[in-house]
């Protein structure tokens, strides 16, 4: 580094440069922010039972084995768009009978098949999840991912 | 050691350490679950596992960054810790936190978003380590002398606690709530946690080689500047399929692109200051974990980090195996190996002794940056495969990781030699020394500044 770039030079952008980036930063997160209340997430569908949903994926930790929206532990399938894969969409009644069966199945017990614990959820609990699924399924998430298989 | 006070680092790196095992235990028991699904499925799931793993990895190094802070603030300040009895209050009480998290997990007490899953009483007990720690380190910084090295490192380590607000904000919106998610997970470990890696690393530099301050303090602030400036609109990377504005696209492309740049810095940094460096430091183990560790921030973050980072390739990436290879290696290159670089440079002045065991550290380098290399390229093949099989292909999530499973095989071998050489690293740097009639260490090594 040349002797005309002193050490103050460089704190003077480091500090004057960080500044600015960190100002552009959160105001593009407010702007974030807007677009997901008004666009593109159903604000209007986040009900009190979709709220529990959440909640009943956070107890239960769902996160350190499944992924949603691509963020997650990648050791089973992801569940951003389980409810497209149980075909919610054509048959909404059906995909939530299937996921509540398939989560009071397990743990299947296959030898050298990944296991899933039983959570001993209940009724309601199954419900407010699988709520919460359907309205995390239909958030815009610019066509990710690229397929059904998540 | 030139300030008695600096001891309490000696307990933090112990007790980091510690955690340090529980770990690599936890992650070779995930990588066994990888391929032996059945075993502990009922007993100890694999969610808590992961869960430990990953959060025992993030407090040490955190108590980690504490005592490099106990250590060399004192030096670089001039002056004695404002308060060591608050520095062991606040390590016993972080430390009792990371237990009570840890046990608690293994019973299900815990929350459940992804790192944060500390109970609220924890996350509040963090909130209490971090003012004692920042009212500490602080008091000790003004009252001394000031260098870039603190300035630096202090206004990292007032972000990391800034930013961890955000853990109490959890919004009932998914897309809201990983929006600020990220203002901890990114803005810790692709900004602030940045600013302190530099500083210590630019400790280390002025200890070890004998270069001016004058340069190596003008480095490190062109490298946090770059770390910054990329890092900060760079959490766009993490903003493209979760709901966000698609202009994150295009930000996120461009500055996380970018984010390689501090990384290449440190390593010409360092590898400049040693090469210029006037002296041979007797610590040559010190010195190869801090060379290291710049490399291994580069392959790591940087490389690794950039494989997957541009939208159009993320869009098929995204939540594979590649991002497990990248986080690995990330993590264990720049921040391990940090960790373990001061705790190599400090451990004989804190017990008072000449450099010792310089060969089994050395030969723990090696072990431990291999077999994570091995690791590294083994995610990331099964990685590849995933993308095509998974993403491209649309084959099922589970058939495809059975098509992948000798890969997570090769990870678990080499987690378990990662094991062995924690041993190894372990003994030399708390194994028993001979004294020798050498001259104290204190004076065989004093810095050129």
């Amino acid at each position: 580094m040349s002797e005309r770039f002193t050490k103050s030079a460089a704190r003077n952008v480091f500090y004057g440069g960080s500044i600015f980036f960190f100002v552009v930063f959160v105001g593009l997160t407010a702007q974030s922010h807007w677009h997901i209340v008004t666009a593109s997430t159903d604000e209007a569908t986040l009900s009190e039972s979709v709220i529990r949903g959440k909640h009943v994926w956070e107890k239960n930790s769902c996160i350190n084995c499944h992924s949603i929206l691509g963020e997650g532990a990648y050791f089973a399938p992801e569940i951003g768009n389980v409810w497209i894969r149980y075909g919610g969409k054509d048959d909404p009644q059906a995909a939530r009978e299937g996921l509540i069966a398939w989560m009071r199945s397990q743990p299947s017990g296959i030898e050298g098949r990944r296991q899933m614990p039983q959570f001993h959820l209940t009724d309601q609990e199954l419900d407010d999840l699988v709520d919460f699924l359907e309205w995390t399924s239909r958030i815009d998430t610019q066509k990710w991912p690229p397929n059904d298989a998540g | 050691m030139k300030y008695a006070s600096q001891r309490v680092a000696y307990w933090y790196f112990t007790c980091a350490m510690v955690l340090f095992g529980v770990q690599i235990l936890a992650g070779v028991l995930a990588g066994t679950v990888y391929v032996l699904p059945n075993v502990l499925s009922e007993l100890l799931p694999f969610n808590i596992i992961r869960m430990i793993h990953t959060n025992a990895l993030i407090v040490w190094l955190l108590m980690g960054f504490f005592g490099c802070a106990y250590y060399l603030v004192p030096e670089e300040a001039e002056r004695d810790i404002e308060s060591p009895l608050l520095a062991y209050v606040q390590l016993g009480l972080l430390m009792f936190g990371a237990l009570s998290a840890v046990a608690g997990y293994t019973l299900g007490v815990h929350e459940g978003r992804e790192f944060l899953e500390q109970p609220l009483w924890i996350k509040v007990a963090i909130v209490v380590v971090a003012l004692i720690f920042l009212y500490n380190v602080s008091m000790t910084v003004l009252k001394g002398r000031r260098t870039a090295v603190t300035s630096v490192l202090l206004l990292g380590l007032w972000g990391i606690a800034l930013f961890w607000l955000f853990a109490f904000y959890a919004p009932a919106n998914l897309s809201l709530d990983k929006l600020y998610w990220w203002y901890i997970v990114h803005l810790w470990v692709e900004g602030v946690w940045e600013l302190v890696m530099a500083s210590v690393l630019a400790f280390l530099m002025i200890k070890t080689t004998g270069v001016d301050r004058e340069v190596v303090e003008k480095w490190l602030y062109s490298i946090v500047g770059l770390a910054l400036f990329s890092g900060l609109l760079g959490t766009g990377h993490h903003y493209y399929w979760i709901g966000a504005p698609g202009y994150w696209q295009w930000v996120g492309s461009v500055f996380s692109a970018l984010e390689i740049a501090p990384f290449f810095a440190m390593v010409i940094f360092a590898f400049r200051m040693v090469f210029k460096g006037r002296k041979d430091h007797p610590n040559r183990a010190a010195v190869l974990w801090s060379l290291g560790c710049t490399v291994g921030a580069f392959f790591g973050a940087g490389v690794w980090g950039f494989l997957h980072t541009l939208s159009f390739v993320n869009y098929y990436t995204h939540g594979t195996q590649l991002t497990a290879a990248h986080g690995h290696l990330a993590f264990f290159g720049a921040y391990v190996m940090l960790n373990l670089a001061l705790i190599t440079y400090a451990m004989p002045y804190l017990r008072g002794k000449a450099p010792y065991h310089q060969g089994l550290n050395i030969l723990s380098f090696w072990l431990m940056t291999g077999a994570m290399t091995v690791m590294t390229f083994a995610l990331t093949f099964a990685g590849v495969i995933q993308v095509h099989l998974q993403r491209v292909l649309g084959m099922p999530y589970m058939e495809v990781q059975d098509q992948i499973a000798p890969f997570y095989w090769l990870r678990l071998g080499s987690g378990v030699v990662v094991g062995i050489s924690a041993i190894l690293f372990l003994w030399s740097v708390f194994g028993p020394v001979r004294e020798r009639k050498a001259r104290p260490a204190k004076v065989a090594v004093q810095p050129a500044e």
